[in-house]
């Protein structure tokens, strides 16, 4: 047998995160990636998939980059790389953004937070480094700018993450779906966002390293409480319909080609001043020649990463970015990039795959509902 | 009967001049869940080392080889309705496919049972 798709594709010499002992000790399965050694599964992925999307599941994210920038410019700053409202969010509220090149490509996906003294980001690890460095090349000295590399980040994931989190810190029920603040647990200085990637209510927290599995062990104390790999965090967020960076985006794809136009402000719009600004804003306003989409696919096979859309010629129109099995819906899914008169809900395709045809369907996302804990509207 | 087994943590079920072929236990426990698998058809020819079947567990898709040469003699039908077989009863159930072997030599230089497991256990 050989692996056709190996999830190794990173450098050799692969870091340790913090829990890095801990996974071991509960059984997972570690692998190479982005750079660190991580846990693929502990007791396998679909059963991983199910209990998060029925109880909670603790993941470790700590490959992740939390950057801090302080500074009194720091928001006006980040507007310049980010087509998102940052001067206006709310103190201890959470934004999702795009890091975008000068030519409107995306460079990464991160969430944003403002925090009474300072701005709060996370963004993905196989491209932490490279963010800094153009943020840095981006940002004036009268801004600072610190990767909190001394913190783990873990993410409680569930719809019973809730309940699990306020047993032991009964504040977190303030908080509502991207809404963040500080609290602490036996002794430890928590930075919790309830926020996630799985499509499920949730949070993420940040951590000091030392503490981390302290407060990995007080989490999976809870009975609802599992710690879940880097497997069933993947096929969570595909059925979400939530793209990957590195996959669904890269620095060859746009905000609207990705179906993210969500992510510009409608102040943002109408000031521009961002990078790649002109291309985006047109984008928006006449639609890009290609979309992101959402595909089922006929039959229980899997279409994966690097499947192609051929037309009835056979000729390639169209790419597949993420595809796997979905556990929730017993089906394989996937998101593919399409020509945008193909991208509309019902548009049959069809996929290519080691020359083989598959028959798929553009289908609205998120696949799975998502299950956010929204603020009721007062 | 016989069982044969190779590097590649195939097994190999020897009757007369019948194989049957599958994955080891080993094998299911590192593809994960198993969602889908395509067995060759009948009459099929297949020649030492080529792509054979094709097995996907939820996080990737792999091929099985031909350990050894012959011509497919049916495949394994319970797969399609339950490819969880594969992870249940992968040296019983979960076989893959029969081949009529065309040079019984072939099997010579595989390992036996506890070849395998040290094999296994080496790795």
């Amino acid at each position: 047998m050989s692996d056709q798709n190996q999830l190794d594709d990173s450098p050799p010499q692969d870091q340790k995160l913090p829990l890095d002992s801990w996974h071991r000790r509960q059984g997972a399965r570690m692998v190479s990636f982005a750079g660190y050694e991580m846990p693929i599964q502990y007791e396998g992925i679909m059963a991983e998939h199910v209990w998060t999307r029925e109880n909670a599941g603790l993941f470790d994210v700590s490959h992740m980059g939390q950057v801090v920038f302080t500074g009194d410019s720091a928001d006006k700053e980040l507007e310049k790389i980010l087509p998102g409202e940052i001067q206006k969010l709310g103190v201890n509220r959470i934004r999702y953004s795009l890091l975008l090149a000068q030519d409107g490509g995306i460079l990464d996906d991160l969430m944003v937070t403002r925090r009474s003294d300072d701005i709060y980001a996370v963004v993905n690890g196989a491209t932490k480094y490279d963010d800094l460095a153009y943020i840095i090349d981006n940002m004036p000295d009268s801004v600072t700018i610190n990767l909190m590399d001394d913190h783990a980040l873990l993410a409680l994931q569930g719809p019973k993450a809730g309940a699990a989190l306020a047993s032991f810190i009964p504040e977190v029920d303030t908080l509502y779906f991207m809404m963040a603040g500080a609290f602490v647990l036996d002794g430890m200085d928590l930075w919790i966002s309830r926020s996630g990637y799985t499509g499920e209510d949730g949070f993420e927290i940040s951590v000091a390293a030392q503490d981390a599995e302290k407060l990995a062990d007080i989490l999976c104390g809870h009975e609802d409480v599992k710690p879940i790999g880097l497997g069933a965090r993947d096929s969570l967020r595909l059925e979400a319909g939530l793209p990957l960076y590195g996959h669904d985006l890269t620095a060859e794809i746009t905000p609207i080609q990705a179906d993210l136009g969500f992510a510009l402000n409608k102040r943002r719009r109408a000031e521009g001043g961002f990078a790649g600004a002109q291309r985006v804003l047109g984008e928006h306003k006449d639609g890009a020649t290609m979309k992101r989409v959402g595909l089922f696919v006929e039959g229980r096979q899997p279409i994966r990463e690097g499947a192609i859309i051929v037309d009835d010629a056979g000729k390639e129109i169209g790419q597949v970015t993420s595809g796997g099995f979905a556990p929730s819906l017993e089906r394989p899914i996937a998101m593919a990039y399409v020509p945008s008169e193909l991208s509309v809900e019902g548009t049959a395709l069809t996929a290519q795959q080691r020359g083989k045809p598959f028959a798929v369907t553009v289908t609205k996302m998120p696949f799975v509902p998502h299950n956010y804990r929204r603020k009721p509207k007062a | 009967m016989s069982r044969y087994f190779t590097e590649d943590h195939e097994w190999i079920e020897v009757n007369g001049s019948v194989a049957t072929v599958g994955i080891t236990d080993y094998a299911q426990e590192q593809l994960g869940d198993v969602v889908f698998v395509e067995v060759p058809e009948s009459g099929k020819e297949l020649t030492k080392g080529d792509d054979a079947a094709v097995v996907e567990s939820v996080k990737a898709a792999s091929d099985v080889y031909a350990p050894v040469s012959g011509k497919v003699n049916g495949g394994n039908a319970a797969l399609a309705d339950d490819p969880s077989l594969i992870n249940t009863d992968p040296e019983g159930e979960g076989w893959f496919f029969k081949l009529d072997l065309s040079d019984a030599g072939q099997l010579d230089g595989l390992m036996d049972d506890a070849a395998y497991k040290e094999f296994v256990a080496s790795l």
